[in-house]
């Protein structure tokens, strides 16, 4: 079968390939094209003329800097309380026997299955059954649902990789379990912890769904781009912010992806 | 002489399983004390249960005099060599050699110093720099060695650890092992499952099996005079023959074990016993040729006859004599 790879595909083939990676990418490129823009009030196309102005407008709305500023402080709070569950998580699982383990695996990686739309109602009506008013720690809790399962995945598969007897050979050599955990545990399964941590805080960056429904006057960055898209003003911002988006997203996905090619695949990069 | 490591009725039960079953035994200081057994017999168990990794289910264990229970593994001064080496992947050969002194606070310069001598003494001078996973399985084994030695332990513990290598490797690691532990002073205990190995480098052993010691005694005793039908079948190819078969021969009708060497064809002279049968298998194992004949009682008997002998054809009728003092009686009685 390794003779077909040099064979070359039929024309038509070629063409379908090049029209549906173009559907998946055109808009995107689009929303960078308008982001310099000369006219504001409708997106004409093609673009009148072209500014680095809104660049320098963006820069000076106190709104997306607030915005910002928040995604930023949620998206690394729930990264971190996703780091340690997920961890701690994933080592007991892989790690020991106990009853009812399969089903602790499968109840951890639920909320990544679920619908955000209702890992959002159930969390907010949890939220209002127990009198917690929304509030950004809220919010946080929302996208830890789900930041969990992101670490736990890439923490489970690494684990599984780590022999048990290299934890028995660090006690045996004299390590407690501190110092187990410090010098050989982490080290097999730190850039898997980080591939994690930076596909959870990228899925908490651009998470919508679940805000909303946890958020009580807050507005994330992608919360904020909706509004303006309902109610626009200086309309090409909106476009700036966009490719911001796009970049502190694709970034950490890119190099979570670097970090465990050679090994386990990057598990639920999907959502 | 001191005792190494005591068990006084140690038990380790897995729910209804009893990996380890009452057993006792007192390992020397010094001595290279082997655990000899199939798999599932309870010996890997016991090792983990000195090294600290399981703790009994019940009974009492001393390792130089102090009690075992319930002290953490990186508190005892007793190291292991794991079957799978257990190398750590992303520390170098130097460093997984250092680990120990690194993790007890030794200070770097001192515990390189001390790895890079202890690779030395593994005959592996010069690998420091290298991985784990750049190495040959008999290279790794000896890191694994260096890496339990340098910590100086008052016990080494080591689970099948010629188990991955092949036949010529062995034999030089067998001499090497114990050439090292002559030389150290330290005591070994050693768990395999190969006979031969066990025979020929412990000064004692202990034959397991179903969690419970069979016999422990000298190689030279194991072998000679297995006291169950365990450990006769286990520990080598010997004949074991049923009470009825041994009376008839003039014995107490007890089950007995009989080494094919003892046996050797023809009448012999004087006060030898005799027994008769068809030669119903030969086979050439080199030095020797194992002929196994049938009695009239359908009872099968193995004997060691020197390749310079002409070897009888099967179905022929021969007759096989030995020392009266050969046949070993067991303690079993049924």
């Amino acid at each position: 079968m390794r003779s077909d790879r040099s064979t070359s595909a039929p024309l038509g083939l070629k063409i379908a390939a090049a029209g549906g990676l173009l559907f998946l990418h055109l808009p995107i490129l689009l929303i960078f094209l308008y982001a310099f823009t000369t006219e504001e009030k409708s997106y004409q196309f093609p673009p009148p003329g072209y500014t680095l102005q809104w660049l320098a407008v963006a820069w000076n709305r106190p709104d997306v800097w607030a915005a910002l500023g928040l995604s930023v402080r949620v998206a690394a709070i729930a990264t971190a309380i996703a780091l340690v569950l997920g961890t701690l998580c994933a080592a007991a699982v892989s790690q020991t026997k106990f009853f009812g383990r399969e089903t602790i695996s499968l109840l951890v990686i639920l909320p990544i299955a679920l619908p955000g739309i209702i890992t959002g109602i159930a969390l907010r009506s949890a939220f209002s059954f127990a009198d917690i008013p929304f509030s950004f720690w809220t919010i946080v809790l929302g996208h830890a649902t789900f930041c969990v399962v992101v670490v736990y995945n890439n923490a489970v598969a690494r684990f599984r990789r780590v022999s048990g007897s290299l934890i028995e050979a660090s006690m045996d050599l004299g390590a407690d379990g501190f110092q187990t955990f410090r010098y050989v545990v982490l080290p097999n399964i730190g850039t898997a912890l980080l591939a994690g941590g930076m596909l959870a805080f990228a899925l908490s960056f651009d998470e919508v769904i679940v805000t909303t429904f946890t958020a009580g006057q807050q507005q994330t960055l992608p919360i904020w781009m909706l509004e303006e898209l309902v109610r626009p003003r200086q309309r090409p911002v909106t476009n700036v912010v966009a490719m911001l988006v796009v970049l502190v997203t694709l970034l950490p996905i890119l190099l979570a992806y670097y970090l465990t090619r050679d090994g386990d695949q990057v598990a639920g990069g999907g959502k | 002489m001191t005792t190494a490591v005591l068990f006084d009725k140690v038990s380790r039960h897995f729910g209804q399983v009893r990996a380890v079953d009452h057993v006792d035994l007192a390992v020397a200081e010094g001595e290279f004390f082997a655990m000899l057994g199939p798999s599932g017999s309870g010996k890997t168990t016991c090792l983990r249960l000195m090294a600290g990794f399981e703790q009994p289910t019940d009974g009492h264990i001393e390792i130089f005099g102090e009690t075992a229970e319930g002290v953490p593994p990186y508190r005892r001064n007793v190291n292991t060599v794991f079957q799978d080496y257990a190398l750590f992947p992303h520390l170098s050969i130097l460093e997984n050699v250092a680990y120990g002194l690194m993790v007890k606070g030794v200070s770097r310069e001192e515990r390189l110093k001390a790895a890079e001598s202890a690779l030395a003494m593994v005959k592996l001078p010069g690998y420091g720099s290298r991985r784990p996973g750049q190495l040959s399985g008999g290279q790794r084994q000896r890191v694994a060695l260096a890496r339990a030695l340098v910590n100086r332990p008052r016990v080494l513990l080591l689970d099948e650890p010629l188990g991955a290598l092949d036949l010529k490797l062995r034999e030089q690691m067998q001499e090497e092992l114990k050439a090292l532990q002559k030389s150290l002073g330290i005591t070994f205990v050693f768990v395999t499952h190969d006979q031969g190995e066990a025979l020929s480098m412990a000064d004692r052993v202990a034959v397991f099996n179903e969690g419970r010691i069979q016999q422990l005694g000298t190689p030279e005793e194991v072998y000679k005079r297995p006291q169950t039908r365990f450990v006769a079948d286990f520990v080598g190819s010997s004949n074991v023959l049923a009470p009825a078969f041994v009376q008839s021969l003039g014995y107490p009708a007890r089950y007995a074990s009989l080494r094919p060497e003892a046996l050797s064809l023809g009448d012999g002279t004087g006060e030898r016993k005799r027994v008769t049968g068809t030669v119903v298998a030969t086979s050439f194992l080199g030095a020797a040729n194992r002929v196994t004949i049938e009695t009239g009682s359908a009872t099968r008997i193995a004997a060691m006859v020197p390749a310079s002998e002409l070897i009888p054809e099967q179905g022929s009728g021969v007759t096989l004599s030995f020392a009266p003092e050969d046949l070993h009686l067991m303690d079993e009685a049924a």
